[in-house]
C-alpha cells in the first residue's frame, strides 16, 4: 500500500514540477508518521447521534468498529456525546456497554435539539484539545452534515459512506473503502498527512457489537461556551407518520421490485414477511412506480440492510440495489428472467413466475411452521446452526430494546450473557 | 446583473432549422456564415446524441460546407484504401483501391463517430452565430393558409416564427408530411441498417487491416452475407474501434421474416470478417432506418416558406452509404437558396424553387437519378446478391488455382459453371434490366 | 426583497456507464457522456422559485468548477433563465477532494459577493459521481453562512425577519428549521419538480456569456487547491466485490411448490429458523 501512495504523489508531482520540495516535505511527513511511537497514537472517536436518550443504531455499530480499529492502533475507543446533562450520562453508560472505554461529554442547552453549527464548534474544540486519530460518524443526515462542517473547520480529510474500515499495519493509516460512481466502483481512500482522519459510515453496514452489561469507562466532561442565540433554530419536529419501518436490524427482509406489477401484489410479500418474522422492503423501481414509500427503499439511494435472509422478488438487481443488500447473510432471488443480474449474487434463486412462486413459498413456510409446532422434534434437525442464527436475532432485538427503554436494557443485557460468555 | 429575465422578448429569426444532424447543421452553418439569424431545434440531448455510430465523411462535400474541416474536426482515420467485396460465404472476391492521394490533403474520406462529429459541426455553426436549442421537440408547423410561418415546440411559450423553416428532421419526415410535401414512409423505400461498434486496440486495427498509423480502410461487401436478401455490408476502421454493419431493404427482410440482428451475426461469422474482428468487444449497438427510395422516393423539396433537406428529403444514395454527404450538400444548397431569397425579400415556393435547380445541377441528383431504379431492380433480381457473387468467386478461384489444367481449359470450365447456374437468356435479361437501371 | 442566489453545479459522467477496466484496474471514462449532476437541477429550480416569489430585482448566478467542457453544463443552466454563469477552470483546481473544492468555490463566491451581496448559496444534495454530499455543508461552514442541508421542502423566505424556513428530512422524521440569511442550502430531489425551460429562456441564453475564471481571478491560498491541497488520497480503486453465484432452480422445470420446498430445505440447512420466527 505505501508504494501506491508514493505513486500517487509522484504522478501529482509531474503536473507541478516546481513543487518538488513540497513533495519531499509531504513524503517526510508520511515517514514521520510511520515512525511515530505507538503510545502516542490518538484515540478512535465515535460521535453518538441521539434523539433524547435514544442513540441512533448506527452509533453503536460504529463503536464496534472503533473498538477493533483502536485495538489495531494500540489506542482506545471513545464515544463523544454532545447534549444535555441527564441525556449525556445515560448515553455514556450505554456507550461503555457497547465497547467504548472512554466518553467525552459536553453538555449545553444550545446542543439540544441538534443544530449543526454549535455541535461543530464543540466537536472541533474537543478534537483540537485531545487530538484523536480517527473520528467516525453515522452517514445520516445530521452525521454527514456535522462531519463536513468539522472536517472543513479542522482542514482535514473526510471520507463519506465507508463500507470497510481497517488500519494499514505498516503505516497505521486508516484505510477507508467506499463505493463511488453509483456503486460501479469501489475506492480506498487514505488521509496521510492530516489529523484527525474522518469518515462517515452508512447505517446497517456493520453489525451491532455485543454488549457488556455494567461495563464502565472514563468520562471526560467539558462545559462548552456557546451563544444562546444561534443563526439556525428548530421550529418543529415531526416523527415519521408511517409506522417506523424497521428495515435495519430486521432478521428477514422481503423486497419487491418492478416485477410486482402493482401495489396490491405487495400484499403477498407482506404475508411472506409476516410468516418469516421479517419486514417488506423495495427496490427503487417499486418506489418510483409509487407502490411503496421511499422509506422502504433498499439500495444506494435508500437504506443498507444486512439481514440473515434477504428475499428479492421481481428485482432485476441493478448495481444500485445490490449496494444496499449485498452484505446480507443469505440472499434468495425470485425472478422470471434467468439472465437477471440478481441471480449472480444470490445464494439461491428460483427462476419462475413470482405470482406462483411466492404463494408456494408462503404455503411451504406455513406447512413447516405447523409441523414444527406439532412435532417440536422436527425443528431440531437444524441443530447448532439454527441456534447460532437465533442468537443473532436475539442480539438484534436486545439492542433495539436497549436503545428504546433503559429499564429493559439491563434485563435483556443479563439474558445476553449467554452470547457474550 | 440585476435584470430579471423571466420573460425575455424572443429574438426574431429569419430561419428555423428543425433537426441537428449533418443536413440541418450544414444549413445553419451556411446561413449563419451568410449573416442570417438562424436557430436549430434538436430533440436530442445534443446534436449527434441520437447517433452513437461510426460513419464515413467525404472531404469534397464536407469541405464545401466547412473548408479545411480536417484540420479541426474530430476525425478517426483518413481512409486510404477502399475495398469492394463479393462474398459467397466461404470465399471472397475483393477489389481494392488504394491511393497515396487519399493520404494527403484534401484527403478523400474520413471515418468519424457521428456523435462527436455532429457535436463539432454544431459548435462551428454556433461560432458563426447560429442558436442551437436542444432537448426540444417540434410538434407542429405554424401555417398561414398554405404558407409555413413557424414551428410549435413542446416547450412552454413554445411557438416560434420565422421567414422560412428548413426541415432536416431525419428519416421519418413527419413535418414534411404535415406541410403536404411528403407522403410518409413506405416499407419498400426503406432500408434497415444494423450496426455495431467493436473495441479493438489501435495496433490491432492497424495490423489486421494493414494500415499505416492514422490511416483507415472502408470495406463495402455484397453477396451471401445477407442471406440472399438484397443489401450490403460494411466495415470501417476507427482509431481503436471497428464499425461494422449490414443494410437490407426493410420490405425484403419483413417478407422473408428475417431478423436484422441475425443478419449482422451471420455477417460477423464469415471467416474473412471474423478474422478482422476476432476478440473485439461490442461497445455500441444500434439499428436504424434509412430511406433508400432514391430519386423516386423523394418528396417535394420546397413549398411556401419551407424547404426539406437530408434524409427527410430521401437523399440517400442506395449504392454507396453516403447519406451524410448528400445531407451536408443539400443543407448547404437550401441555405444558399434562403440567403438568395432573403436578398429579394420573398420566401414563396417560387423563390425557393432555386433549391430544386441547385439540386438538379448537382452531383446529388445525377447520382440519385442514376440509381433511381436501383431499389426496385435489386428487389426483383435477388440473384445479384447470391448467384453472381458466387459465380464471380468460383470463376476467379478456378483461375487462381494452380493445377494441371491450362488457362484455356479453365475458361471452359468457368463458362460451363456459369451456364449450369442460370440459362443464358436469363443472363441476357439481367444484363438488359441492369443496363436500364444503372444507365 | 431582491434575493441574489448563487447555485453551485457540477458536470458529472453518466455514472450508470462507468466501469473498471478488468485488465488495468483503471476507470473507463472514454466515450461516457457528461451530464449535469441531476440533483443540481433541483438547486436551480429552488433558485428560480425564490426569484419568482420575491419579485423584481432578484438575480441568480450559477458557478461550476471543472474542465473547460463544463461550459456545456453552465449553458444548460442559463437556459432556465439564470442571469449569470461563471466557470472556474484551471489546472490548479484539478484533483481536488471535497475540502480543496470548498476552498476554490468559497473564494469565487466571496468575489461574486463583493460585487453583489449573496443571500443564498444553493447546492444539490450530492453529486452522483462522488456521492459524498460534503461540498455543500463544507462550503456553508467555510463561508460562515447558516447551514441548512438535505432540504425536502422549502417554506420560503421571510424578508422582514431576514430568515429562510425549510423542512429537512432526517431518518426518524422531518424538522422545520429557520435560518438567518445569508444561508447555504443543499436540496434533495423531493424538494421540487424541475420545470421545463421555456423556449424564450432557452433562446435568450444563447446570447449570455459564460465567464471563465482561473486561479488568478480569485483570492485564495494556492496551497489549499487541487490535488496538493487535498488531505485525502485515493489509494486504490477496484470493481465491487461480487458474491458467488449460488444455486438457481428453474420453477418451470418442476413446479413452483417443488422449488419452494427445495429452497426452504436449503435455507433450513443453512440455519434459517422459520419455525420460531413467527
Amino acid at each position: 500500500m505505501p508504494d501506491e501512495t508514493k505513486k500517487t504523489r509522484t504522478s501529482a508531482g509531474k503536473n507541478n514540477a516546481d513543487k518538488a520540495s513540497d513533495r519531499k516535505a509531504s513524503a517526510a511527513k508520511g515517514r514521520r508518521l510511520r515512525q511515530r511511537p505507538k503510545g502516542k497514537i490518538g484515540e478512535v472517536w465515535v460521535v453518538i447521534e441521539c434523539e433524547g436518550e435514544v442513540a441512533a443504531r448506527v452509533s453503536w455499530e460504529l463503536l464496534g468498529v472503533a473498538r477493533s480499529l483502536a485495538a489495531d492502533l494500540g489506542s482506545r475507543p471513545a464515544a463523544v456525546i454532545l447534549g444535555i446533562e441527564d441525556q449525556c450520562q445515560e448515553l455514556s453508560r450505554q456507550s461503555f456497554e457497547h465497547g467504548a472505554t472512554a466518553a467525552y461529554v459536553a453538555d449545553h442547552p444550545a446542543l439540544v435539539p441538534f443544530i449543526t453549527e454549535p455541535h461543530c464548534q464543540v466537536l472541533a474544540a474537543l478534537a483540537r484539545k485531545h487530538s484523536p486519530e480517527v473520528i467516525l460518524l453515522g452517514a445520516t443526515t445530521r452525521g454527514r452534515d456535522l462531519a463536513s462542517a468539522v472536517a472543513t473547520e479542522m482542514e482535514t480529510g473526510l471520507t463519506a459512506d465507508c463500507t470497510a474500515l481497517e488500519i494499514d499495519p505498516e503505516s497505521l493509516l486508516l484505510r477507508q473503502t467506499r463505493p463511488a460512481f453509483g456503486g460501479n466502483i469501489m475506492a480506498t481512500i487514505i488521509t496521510p498527512g492530516h489529523r484527525p482522519q474522518m469518515a462517515t459510515v452508512r447505517p446497517g453496514v456493520f453489525p451491532l457489537p455485543e454488549t457488556v452489561a455494567g461495563a464502565t469507562g472514563e468520562v471526560i466532561v467539558s462545559k462548552p461556551r456557546l451563544a444562546a442565540q444561534q443563526p439556525v433554530r428548530q421550529l418543529e419536529f415531526i416523527t415519521n407518520p408511517e409506522e417506523e419501518v424497521a428495515l435495519q436490524g430486521a432478521n428477514v427482509v422481503v423486497s419487491g421490485g418492478r416485477g410486482m406489477r402493482q401495489l396490491k401484489n405487495f400484499d403477498m410479500l407482506e404475508e411472506l414477511a409476516r410468516e418469516l418474522g421479517g419486514v417488506v422492503g423495495a427496490s427503487r423501481g417499486a418506489v418510483d412506480a409509487g407502490w411503496v414509500s421511499q422509506r422502504r427503499q433498499v439500495g444506494q439511494t435508500g437504506q443498507t440492510v444486512r439481514p440473515a435472509l434477504y428475499i428479492a422478488v421481481g428485482i432485476s438487481g441493478a448495481i444500485q440495489h445490490l449496494a444496499g443488500m449485498q452484505h446480507s447473510d443469505m440472499i434468495l432471488a425470485i425472478n422470471s428472467d434467468p439472465t437477471a443480474p440478481i441471480f449472480d449474487i444470490a445464494d439461491y434463486g428460483i427462476v419462475g413466475d413470482l405470482f406462483e412462486v411466492v404463494p408456494a413459498l408462503i404455503a411451504e413456510v406455513k406447512k413447516r411452521k405447523a409441523a414444527a409446532a406439532k412435532g417440536g422434534g422436527a425443528a431440531a434437525k437444524g441443530g447448532s446452526e439454527a441456534a447460532a442464527s437465533s442468537e443473532k436475532a436475539a442480539g438484534a432485538e436486545t439492542a433495539t430494546a436497549g436503545s428504546e427503554k433503559t429499564a429493559t436494557a439491563t434485563k435483556n443485557g443479563d439474558s445476553e450473557t449467554v452470547t457474550t460468555s | 446583473m440585476n435584470t430579471t429575465t423571466n420573460t425575455p422578448t424572443p429574438r426574431r429569426f429569419e430561419a428555423i432549422v428543425v433537426g441537428g444532424g449533418p443536413a440541418g447543421l450544414a444549413a445553419a452553418y451556411t446561413l449563419a456564415a451568410g449573416g442570417a439569424r438562424v436557430v436549430v431545434i434538436e430533440r436530442g440531448d445534443w446534436p449527434g446524441s441520437k447517433n452513437m455510430m461510426g460513419g464515413l465523411i467525404f472531404s469534397q462535400p464536407t469541405g464545401q460546407v466547412i473548408p479545411e474541416f480536417w484540420k479541426e474536426a474530430p476525425l478517426e482515420r483518413h481512409v486510404t484504401r477502399r475495398e469492394m467485396w463479393l462474398t459467397t460465404g466461404e470465399s471472397v472476391l475483393k477489389a481494392a483501391y488504394e491511393s497515396t492521394d487519399f493520404g494527403a490533403e484534401p484527403y478523400n474520406s474520413f471515418t468519424v463517430y457521428r456523435s462527436r462529429f455532429d457535436k463539432w459541426l454544431a459548435e462551428q455553426a454556433r461560432a458563426k452565430g447560429a442558436v442551437i436549442i436542444t432537448e426540444t421537440l417540434v410538434e407542429d408547423l405554424l401555417m398561414e393558409g398554405n404558407r409555413v410561418v413557424g414551428v410549435r415546440t413542446g416547450r412552454p411559450q413554445g411557438d416560434l416564427e420565422a421567414d422560412v423553416v428548413i426541415l432536416a428532421e431525419g428519416v421519418n419526415p413527419f413535418l414534411a408530411e404535415k406541410a403536404g410535401l411528403s407522403h410518409g414512409l413506405k416499407a419498400e423505400s426503406l432500408a434497415i441498417a444494423v450496426k455495431e461498434v467493436l473495441a479493438l486496440p489501435r495496433e490491432k486495427v492497424e495490423d489486421r487491416f494493414n494500415l499505416e498509423e492514422g490511416t483507415g480502410a472502408a470495406y463495402e461487401i455484397v453477396g451471401e452475407i445477407t442471406n440472399g436478401i438484397p443489401g450490403t455490408g460494411f466495415i470501417y476502421t476507427n482509431r481503436d474501434t471497428v464499425s461494422i454493419g449490414v443494410g437490407v431493404i426493410l420490405k425484403d427482410m419483413v417478407d422473408r421474416a428475417g431478423e436484422a440482428y441475425a443478419l449482422l451475426e451471420r455477417f460477423k461469422a464469415q471467416p474473412q470478417v471474423r478474422r478482422l474482428i476476432q476478440g473485439a468487444s461490442p461497445r455500441e449497438y444500434a439499428a436504424h432506418l434509412i430511406p433508400e427510395g432514391g430519386y423516386r422516393g423523394m418528396p417535394k423539396l420546397y413549398g411556401n416558406g419551407v424547404l426539406v433537406v437530408g434524409d427527410a428529403a430521401g437523399m440517400v444514395n442506395a449504392a454507396f452509404t453516403e447519406g451524410a454527404n448528400l445531407a451536408l450538400l443539400s443543407g448547404r444548397m437550401a441555405a444558399q437558396t434562403v440567403l438568395k431569397a432573403r436578398d429579394c425579400g420573398s420566401f414563396e415556393a417560387l423563390t425557393l424553387s432555386h433549391y430544386g435547380e441547385l439540386l438538379e445541377r448537382s452531383v446529388i441528383m445525377k447520382d440519385l437519378k442514376t440509381f433511381e431504379k436501383m431499389a426496385p431492380f435489386l428487389s426483383a433480381h435477388p440473384h445479384f446478391f447470391s448467384i453472381y457473387p458466387e459465380l464471380a468467386s468460383a470463376a476467379v478461384k478456378e483461375l487462381l488455382t494452380v493445377d494441371s489444367l491450362s488457362k484455356a481449359d479453365k475458361m471452359h470450365l468457368i463458362i460451363k459453371l456459369v451456364k449450369s447456374q442460370r440459362p443464358t437468356r436469363k443472363y441476357l435479361k439481367d444484363l438488359y434490366d441492369g443496363w436500364r437501371a444503372f444507365s | 426583497m431582491a434575493i441574489h442566489s448563487v447555485i453551485c453545479v457540477k458536470q458529472v459522467p453518466d455514472t450508470t456507464q462507468v466501469r473498471i477496466d478488468p485488465d488495468t484496474g483503471s476507470l473507463i471514462r472514454q466515450g461516457i457522456p457528461s451530464v449535469i449532476n441531476p440533483f443540481d437541477l433541483h438547486a436551480v429550480e429552488a433558485a428560480l422559485k425564490f426569484r419568482e416569489e420575491q419579485g423584481e430585482g432578484g438575480s441568480i448566478t450559477v458557478i461550476s468548477m471543472g474542465p473547460p467542457q463544463a461550459e456545456e453544463t453552465l449553458r444548460k443552466v442559463l437556459g432556465f433563465g439564470v442571469d449569470r454563469a461563471i466557470l472556474l477552470t484551471d489546472r490548479a483546481f484539478a484533483g481536488a477532494d471535497t475540502l480543496a473544492t470548498t476552498h476554490a468555490l468559497a473564494a469565487a463566491i466571496r468575489k461574486i459577493a463583493a460585487a453583489e451581496p449573496v443571500d443564498l448559496v444553493i447546492c444539490g444534495k450530492q453529486s452522483i459521481d462522488g456521492d459524498t454530499g460534503q461540498v455543500g455543508p463544507g462550503l456553508a461552514h467555510r463561508l460562515g453562512m447558516s447551514q441548512v442541508t438535505y432540504i425536502c421542502g422549502l417554506v420560503g423566505i421571510d424578508p422582514e425577519a431576514g430568515v429562510i424556513r425549510a423542512w429537512r428530512q432526517l431518518e426518524k422524521g422531518r424538522e422545520l428549521l429557520e435560518a438567518k440569511l445569508p444561508a447555504a442550502l443543499t436540496i434533495t430531489e423531493n424538494c421540487n419538480r424541475i420545470r421545463y425551460a421555456s423556449l424564450p429562456d432557452l433562446i435568450a441564453a444563447a446570447d449570455k456569456p459564460v465567464e471563465v475564471w482561473t486561479v488568478d481571478d480569485i483570492e485564495v491560498d494556492r496551497t489549499k487547491l487541487g490535488l496538493k491541497g487535498s488531505p485525502t488520497r485515493v489509494n486504490k480503486i477496484f470493481a465491487p466485490p461480487v458474491r458467488e453465484r449460488g444455486e438457481v432452480l428453474v420453477a418451470a422445470e418442476s413446479s413452483a411448490a417443488d422449488a419452494a420446498a427445495k429452497v426452504m430445505d436449503r435455507l433450513t440447512e443453512q440455519g434459517l429458523e422459520m419455525g420460531l420466527a413467527g
